[in-house]
C-alpha cells in the first residue's frame, strides 16, 4: 500500500496550517520590509539636513571651488583670523571650518589644509574636498607649467576589453556581476531553505517521538515511507512560504515605496556601490542594455535545469539527515552535538562560493568542492552561470544522487531503530551500532 | 487452521544482545491470549515482529495461512504500550488519517468513527484537539482507532493502563464483544487478574526465551499443587491438627469461617484420590470446608520466572 501521498498531504497541511507558520509568513515579510523601509527613510532624514562648512582660504588660491550644494552648504569667510573664524564656526554651530593657510611659495600641501569640527567629520565629506582641491591645484599647475589642458583631456582615451570565449560566447564586466548575482543567489537561497526546513523537519520528527504516536503510525507505515512523506510534505509548505514571501514582499515593497516616498530599490548599500563601480559605463541607457544582454548570454536553460536538479538532491541530502538526527534524540537540546557536523560542510561551501568562485570559478578548489556531494550543490550552482562543461555537472550530480541515495538509506536505518528508542542520549557508536540492527 | 498466528522459532539481535531466542507461539482462532513476561523479557519485540515493525533474524510468521507481509498490516490493530496522538490535532482529523493509512476510504472512516464515537458517547469530541483532552479520554480515541478497520487480529499491550475503573470495563466488555464477532485478541499486561479473567490461552516470556505456554486451564493443570483447603471441626483441635500432621504434609490455611475451625492447607501425593483424604476427614471429624487449591495466574508467573 502506498501512504505516501496521505502522509505528505498530512505534514503539509499540519505545516501549514500552524498558527507559528502562518504568523511567520505573513509577518516576516512585513517585519523585513519596514525594516528596510524605517532605514531608508533615516537615511533620507540624515542627508536631508544641510551641512554648513565655513572656508577660511589666505591662500586664495582654492575657495572659488567651493559650491554650495543641495547637501553642503560652503561659506566663504574673509579676511578674519584663524582664531576669529574658529570661534564663529563653533558659536554658529556649524558643520566645521576649512582651513587653508597662506603658501609664500610654491603649491599648497597637505601641511597648509586644515579640516576644523567639533565632531570627527564624515570620510565622504572629507574626501569629497580633497578631491575639490586635488582637481583644481593640478589643473593649475599643469597651466602654470603651461600644458595644453584642453588637448590633455583631448588625448585620453578609455578601454573596455572584450571578452570571448574560444567558442564565441561573448562576456564583459557586466556579465560577471550577473553571473556572481545569480549563482549567489541560487547556492544562498539553498542554503537558507537546507537550515530553515531542515530543522523544521528534525522538529517534528521529534515532536512524533515525545507523543509517541510514531508506534500506532509505523504499524501502519514503513519508517522510510514516513521518513520521506515528511520530508516533501514539509518542502512543500516550506515552498508555499518563500513564494508567499517573494509575492507579499514584492508588494509590501511597491506600497512602502509609495507611503513613504523613498525609491527603495535605488537604495544603496556599500556592496552595490561596488558592483556599480566594476560595471561603471559611460552611458546608463547602455548599462541597463548590458545586464539585460547579459542576463540572455547566461546559460539559461542549463542553470534552471541545474537549479531544480542540484536543489532538490542537496537539499534532500541534508534534510534525511535531519531527519535522522530528529530520530536519533528525544528533544532539541540533544541535537546539538549532531548539527554541527551537518553545518560544517553546509557554511564552508558557502564561503567557498563567496571567496573562490567569484575569483576563480574554475580554479582546482572550487572544481574539487563542486564535486564533493556535501559542498557540490552550493559550490555548483554558483559556477554554474560562469559555464561549467555539462560533464563535469552530470558528474556531480551522479556522486549527488548516489551519496543522497546512500544517506537516504542510512538515514532510514538511524531511523527506523531510532524513532523507538526512548531515554537514551545516544553517541555516535551507537548509531553505528543502529545501522547493523 | 485453527490457529490464526504462528510464530515460529522466532529470534531477534540487537547487536549483542538476545531480544528473542528460537520462540514459538500459536495464537488460536477466536481466542484471547495472554503474552506474558516480566519487564525486558521480549514480549514488546514479538509483538513489533508481528506487526512488522522490526524484523525477525531468524524464523517466521505464519497470519491466517499465509506467510507475514505488508499486505497484512491491514488485518491487524496494534495498542501499543508507548502510545500518544499528535497534539495539535484535531480528534476527528487524526482518526480519520489512521484510519486512512490503515487502508480505510475517507467515507468509510468516517462513517465508522460515528458509530464508535456514539457508542463510547464521545460524540462531541470530534473537534477538540488532542491537548485539550484528558489521558483516559484520549486512550479512548486510541482504542477506537485501534479498532477502527475491523482487523483480523487485535494486539493490546497494557489496554487499561489509564482509565478509570468505569471505562477500564468498558473497554473489556469492548475486547469481548470484538471476540465474539470473531477477532483474535493478543493480550501483554501485567496485571493478573485481568489475564485471569480474560484469557484462553498464555505464554509466558522470560529473558529472550518461551518458557511456558497453552490453554490456561491447562497450565494451572500443570502447576497444580495438590494442596486441599480444608476446615474441620473437633473437640480436640490440637490432637487432630497433629494426627494430620503426621500422615500429610501440612501448613496453617488463612480463610474465613463460622465457626472457629481447624484450618489447614493439606497437600497430598500426585495421582492419590482426593476422596481418600476427604473419607479420612470425615471420620474424624465434621468438615465444613473443602476446596482444590488451584494456582493463580500470578502464582505461576511468579513460580515460573524463579524456577528458569
Amino acid at each position: 500500500m502506498n501512504h505516501l501521498p496521505l502522509i505528505i498531504k498530512r505534514e503539509y497541511l499540519t505545516k501549514v496550517k500552524n498558527k507559528s507558520f502562518i504568523i511567520m509568513t505573513f509577518l516576516s515579510p512585513l517585519i523585513f520590509i519596514t525594516f528596510i523601509a524605517v532605514i531608508a527613510y533615516l537615511t533620507q532624514l540624515n542627508n536631508d539636513k544641510v551641512k554648513v562648512i565655513s572656508v577660511l582660504d589666505d591662500s586664495g588660491l582654492v575657495r572659488h571651488v567651493f559650491k554650495s550644494t543641495e547637501h553642503t552648504a560652503y561659506n566663504n569667510l574673509e579676511g578674519m583670523s584663524l582664531n576669529d573664524a574658529k570661534a564663529l564656526v563653533q558659536e554658529s554651530e556649524g558643520y566645521g571650518l576649512l582651513y587653508i593657510s597662506k603658501v609664500s611659495e610654491g603649491p599648497i600641501k597637505s601641511k597648509n589644509v586644515t579640516f576644523y569640527s567639533e565632531e570627527s567629520p564624515s570620510i565622504t565629506l572629507i574626501s569629497a574636498i580633497e578631491n575639490k582641491i586635488q582637481t583644481e591645484l593640478t589643473l593649475q599647475n599643469r597651466i602654470h607649467e603651461g600644458i595644453d589642458v584642453e588637448k590633455l583631456e583631448a588625448s585620453k582615451v578609455q578601454i573596455e576589453i572584450n571578452q570571448e570565449s574560444f567558442k564565441g560566447e561573448k562576456t564583459s564586466k557586466v556579465d560577471s556581476v550577473v553571473k556572481l548575482i545569480f549563482g549567489g543567489a541560487a547556492g544562498y537561497l539553498l542554503f537558507m531553505f537546507i537550515i530553515i526546513y531542515g530543522n523544521m523537519i528534525m522538529r517534528s520528527v521529534i515532536e512524533e517521538k515525545t507523543s509517541r504516536i510514531i508506534e500506532v503510525i509505523i504499524s501502519s507505515v514503513k519508517p522510510v515511507q514516513l521518513m520521506l512523506g515528511k520530508i516533501i510534505g514539509t518542502s512543500l509548505a516550506g515552498i508555499s512560504q518563500f513564494v508567499i514571501w517573494i509575492i507579499l514582499g514584492g508588494v509590501l515593497m511597491t506600497v512602502a515605496s509609495f507611503v513613504l516616498g523613498v525609491d527603495l530599490a535605488q537604495m544603496q548599500t556599500p556592496q552595490q556601490q561596488m558592483v556599480e563601480q566594476a560595471m561603471a559605463t559611460p552611458e546608463i541607457n547602455s548599462e541597463i542594455q548590458n545586464i539585460v544582454t547579459a542576463f540572455f548570454n547566461l546559460p539559461l536553460l542549463n542553470l534552471i535545469t541545474a537549479f531544480i536538479l542540484f536543489f532538490i538532491c542537496g537539499y534532500l541530502l541534508y534534510s534525511s539527515l535531519y531527519a535522522a538526527i530528529g530520530a536519533a534524540v528525544d528533544n532539541e537540546t540533544d541535537t546539538q552535538q549532531f548539527m554541527l557536523p551537518i553545518l560544517m560542510p553546509l557554511v564552508l561551501a558557502v564561503y567557498i562560493g563567496i571567496f573562490t568562485v567569484i575569483e576563480d570559478p574554475h580554479g582546482t578548489v572550487s572544481t574539487v568542492f563542486s564535486f564533493i556531494p556535501f559542498t557540490s550543490p552550493v559550490v555548483m550552482l554558483m559556477r554554474i552561470p560562469f559555464g561549467v562543461p555539462i560533464w563535469q555537472q552530470v558528474v556531480s550530480l551522479i556522486i549527488l544522487i548516489g551519496t543522497f541515495m546512500f544517506t537516504v538509506w542510512f538515514a532510514a536505518k538511524i531511523y527506523r531503530v531510532g524513532i523507538l528508542m526512548y531515554g537514551k542520549k545516544p553517541s555516535y557508536k551507537e548509531l553505528i551500532k543502529w545501522i547493523k540492527y | 487452521m485453527n490457529n490464526l498466528l504462528e510464530v515460529n522459532n522466532v529470534s531477534k539481535y540487537f547487536g549483542d544482545f538476545k531480544a528473542l531466542n528460537n520462540v514459538s507461539v500459536s495464537i488460536p482462532k477466536g481466542s484471547i491470549f495472554g503474552l506474558l513476561g516480566p519487564n525486558g523479557a521480549g514480549k514488546t519485540t514479538l509483538i513489533r515482529i508481528v506487526n512488522q515493525i522490526t524484523m525477525p533474524d531468524a524464523g517466521s510468521v505464519v497470519l491466517d495461512g499465509e506467510a507475514l507481509s505488508q499486505k497484512h498490516i491491514m488485518d491487524i490493530g496494534y495498542l501499543p504500550e508507548e502510545r500518544g496522538l499528535y497534539k495539535s490535532m484535531k480528534v476527528g482529523e487524526q482518526a480519520i488519517y489512521l484510519a486512512q493509512l490503515k487502508g480505510l476510504s475517507k467515507a468509510e472512516a468516517k462513517k465508522r468513527l460515528k458509530y464508535w464515537f456514539e457508542r463510547l458517547e464521545i460524540g462531541d469530541w470530534w473537534n477538540k484537539k488532542i491537548q485539550e483532552l484528558s489521558k483516559g479520554m484520549a486512550q479512548k480515541i486510541q482504542f477506537v482507532v485501534t479498532v477502527l478497520h475491523e482487523p483480523k487480529l487485535l494486539i493490546f499491550d497494557e489496554p487499561f493502563s489509564g482509565f478509570d475503573p468505569i471505562n477500564a470495563n468498558l473497554i473489556k466488555d469492548e475486547i469481548l464483544r470484538l471476540r465474539e464477532n470473531g477477532a483474535t485478541v493478543i493480550f501483554s499486561t501485567h496485571r493478573m487478574e485481568s489475564v485471569e479473567e480474560l484469557c484462553d490461552d498464555i505464554a509466558l516470556i522470560h529473558k529472550s526465551n518461551k518458557i511456558l505456554d497453552g490453554k490456561l486451564v491447562d497450565v494451572k493443570r500443570q502447576f497444580k499443587i495438590n494442596t486441599f483447603e480444608v476446615g474441620i471441626r473437633s473437640n480436640n483441635q490440637l490432637e487432630l491438627e497433629k494426627e494430620i500432621s503426621e500422615k500429610f504434609s501440612v501448613s496453617k490455611a488463612n480463610f474465613k469461617t463460622l465457626e472457629d475451625e481447624l484450618k489447614l492447607n493439606i497437600k497430598i501425593n500426585p495421582g492419590e484420590n482426593p476422596n481418600d483424604l476427604l473419607n479420612y476427614l470425615t471420620q474424624k471429624g465434621e468438615v465444613s470446608h473443602f476446596v482444590e487449591l488451584i494456582p493463580s495466574v500470578n502464582d505461576i508467573f511468579i513460580q515460573a520466572v524463579n524456577n528458569s
